[in-house]
């Protein structure tokens, strides 16, 4: 009696374990799904992209210096003599398999170009994202633990300069103290970690202000909930209410501000990285743009919105897992 | 009838008015369009003629700010920049919205195949960080201001289209619109005068935030060399030139960039403050 008693529970269990499984499953497949409509809108926009520029683009993509055969190469290439819904299909072709074309700078492939500078920028975001967690979320729990105190006005206002502050301008003021003042610190380039201190400072007090801001605003909410009120009158530390309660439920909102701030980073970092000459995505870009490079243009702008995609695509599956509501949705 | 239009009214002027904040992101502007407005009165020489004998001084009583590595006043062209700052927000504002509270307008209030198609655009338009987004058109429309500023406010307009229509969709179900369709009013006149006049409130927030991130993004173009181009007094790309000069003299960065960060702050305290008034509930 009691093992068919046991053996259906266990039953009951691996049936739910099998349900969650599913539906986890099935919210996988319709978020990815979902990120379909704006990869066309993507290559529909780079693919217009030439098309918008006046002139021949098969001369645009060669670039100023190119002869008569590279050009006529290219627009066999491109199949620029065949209907525009064929041009279509064979760039969608090409960009499946990462064939962007040749720089018309270097005659480089535009995808060795990206490749050797993509994880510059992605060390540099990585390290700033995380420091801006570390300053940004104890600064808005110290601040939603104490509202109105001083100590939340001087964060309330630390964030809403760092709002206001131009990127750029903050790089160059941290240039001026910690390399030209103190000579603590190189202005710029790479090779060592002092290299990466002052980008992902600046990077980092570009997204901080965000975090801060959100953190404050969701801790304040969960910290008036009921929860919060059971677990102190339980008797509970203040300090296991304030991280085990109210931040793991404050976490969804926080998390999603991280993610969209990796947005705002990949912006920011065109400038850090062009103050000091930091050799990434960022810097390839207005590079190109100011020598009219258009295969690069094209390739960076498709990686910079896949990168965006992705870490988008990576959070909507985090809450899914910190949050089981949402694949039940 | 006049107490229950004025009252409200009234009640969130007082409101935004006792907010300190607020009122100096108020002033801060005032300060900005008036030396806008009075540029060659307070500054009456030619802020892009260089003189090259006093280039790169420091501040000093001729030249309250210094000068520049062609000589050019400081302060003068950052007077003169103002001009072209404020000139780009309400551009890349008016863009943003005018492309982007009708599109929002339609996708709320019809729904169905118009709101999949529009919203799509929009989320391919969002895939991209708005910086990167006008840095791509730029790339393809050319560097000068006109250009800036359709850049950037396209990079605007799918916020105000998410905005407006995240509004209509609510505002549609009200009774009143509900009425006026019954009694056979075009669609049209309802979302103008009836709808439209609803949403007002988030889509004033943000366009005072909005004008600040175009100041933003303008100086961020004008910086990378790809915005405004010399010799207009442009507060970006006069810290992209003073880079060069960083070691000898810092004061020719300093200044624009202060300029720069009071403009956005201003933008951004008002922005809060009307929110904090007009409505709490709309949180951007």
């Amino acid at each position: 009696m009691n093992s068919s008693v046991s053996f259906l529970i266990k039953l009951a269990a691996f049936q739910a374990s099998c349900w969650a499984e599913l539906y986890m499953l099935n919210y996988i497949l319709k978020r990815l799904l979902s990120t379909i409509p704006v990869l066309i809108g993507i290559s529909l926009l780079l693919f217009f992209m030439l098309r918008m520029l006046p002139g021949d683009p098969a001369q645009v993509l060669a670039g100023q210096m190119a002869s008569p055969e590279e050009i006529e190469n290219i627009r066999h290439q491109l199949g620029l003599d065949r209907p525009i819904y064929i041009q279509y299909i064979s760039f969608l072709g090409r960009l499946a398999k990462f064939d962007l074309g040749r720089s018309a700078r270097t005659q480089n492939p535009v995808i060795e170009e990206i490749w050797a500078r993509l994880p510059n920028t992605l060390l540099l975001a990585v390290i700033a994202i995380a420091l801006a967690c570390l300053v940004g979320i104890p600064a808005g729990i110290i601040s939603a633990v104490k509202p109105y105190s001083w100590i939340d006005y001087l964060v309330s206002i630390t964030a809403l300069f760092g709002l206001s502050m131009p990127v750029f301008w903050l790089g160059l003021m941290l240039v001026v103290v910690f390399s030209i003042v103190l000579k603590w610190l190189p202005a710029g380039g790479t090779g060592s970690w002092q290299h990466v201190v002052l980008p992902s400072v600046t990077l980092a007090a570009f997204v901080v202000a965000f975090i801060a801001r959100m953190t404050r605003s969701t801790m304040l909410e969960t910290l008036s909930q009921d929860f919060t009120t059971t677990a102190r009158s339980k008797g509970l530390q203040e300090w296991v209410v304030i991280i085990k309660h109210a931040l793991k439920n404050a976490l969804i909102p926080i998390i999603t501000v991280v993610g969209l701030q990796f947005g705002l980073l990949l912006g920011g970092a065109v400038l850090t990285e062009t103050v000091f000459a930091w050799p990434g995505l960022g810097r390839l870009i207005v590079d190109s743009i100011l020598a009219r490079d258009y295969p690069v243009i094209q390739g960076t702008i498709l990686i910079f919105g896949l990168l965006y995609i992705l870490v988008n695509l990576i959070i909507d599956l985090l809450y899914a897992l910190v949050d089981p509501r949402i694949r039940y949705d | 009838m006049t107490d229950s239009i004025d009252g409200p009214l009234r009640r969130k002027w007082a409101k935004l008015k006792r907010n300190k904040a607020a009122l100096l992101g108020g002033i801060l502007i005032i300060i900005y369009v008036t030396s806008a407005l009075f540029a060659p009165v307070l500054f009456t020489g030619n802020p892009s003629a260089p003189d090259l004998m006093n280039s790169l001084e420091s501040p000093s009583v001729d030249h309250p700010l210094g000068t520049d590595e062609l000589g050019r006043s400081i302060l003068g062209r950052i007077i003169y920049g103002s001009r072209i700052s404020l000139l780009i927000a309400v551009g890349v504002v008016s863009v943003g919205m005018t492309i982007g509270i009708p599109l929002g307008l339609v996708s709320g209030y019809y729904r169905g195949k118009v709101d999949f198609i529009i919203q799509r655009a929009t989320d391919t338009m969002l895939a991209f960080p708005g910086f990167l987004l006008a840095l791509a058109l730029v790339a393809v429309l050319g560097v000068g201001l006109k250009n800036t500023v359709i850049s950037i406010g396209i990079s605007m307009v799918p916020l105000y289209i998410r905005l407006v229509r995240g509004c209509v969709l609510s505002v549609r179900e009200e009774v009143y619109v509900e009425a006026a369709r019954a009694v056979g009013t075009r669609d049209v006149i309802i979302l103008i005068r009836h709808i439209l006049p609803n949403v007002m409130v988030p889509i004033t927030v943000q366009t005072s935030l909005s004008m600040g991130t175009a100041i933003l993004f303008a100086a961020g173009l004008g910086f990378l060399g790809i915005g405004i181009q010399p010799p207009t007094p442009e507060w970006g790309s006069m810290l992209g030139s003073a880079r060069s000069y960083l070691f000898h003299a810092p004061h020719v960065a300093t200044f624009p960039g202060i300029a720069i960060f009071l403009a956005v702050l201003s933008f951004n305290l008002l922005g809060d403050g009307l929110r904090d008034a007009l409505d709490p509930r709309f949180k951007i």
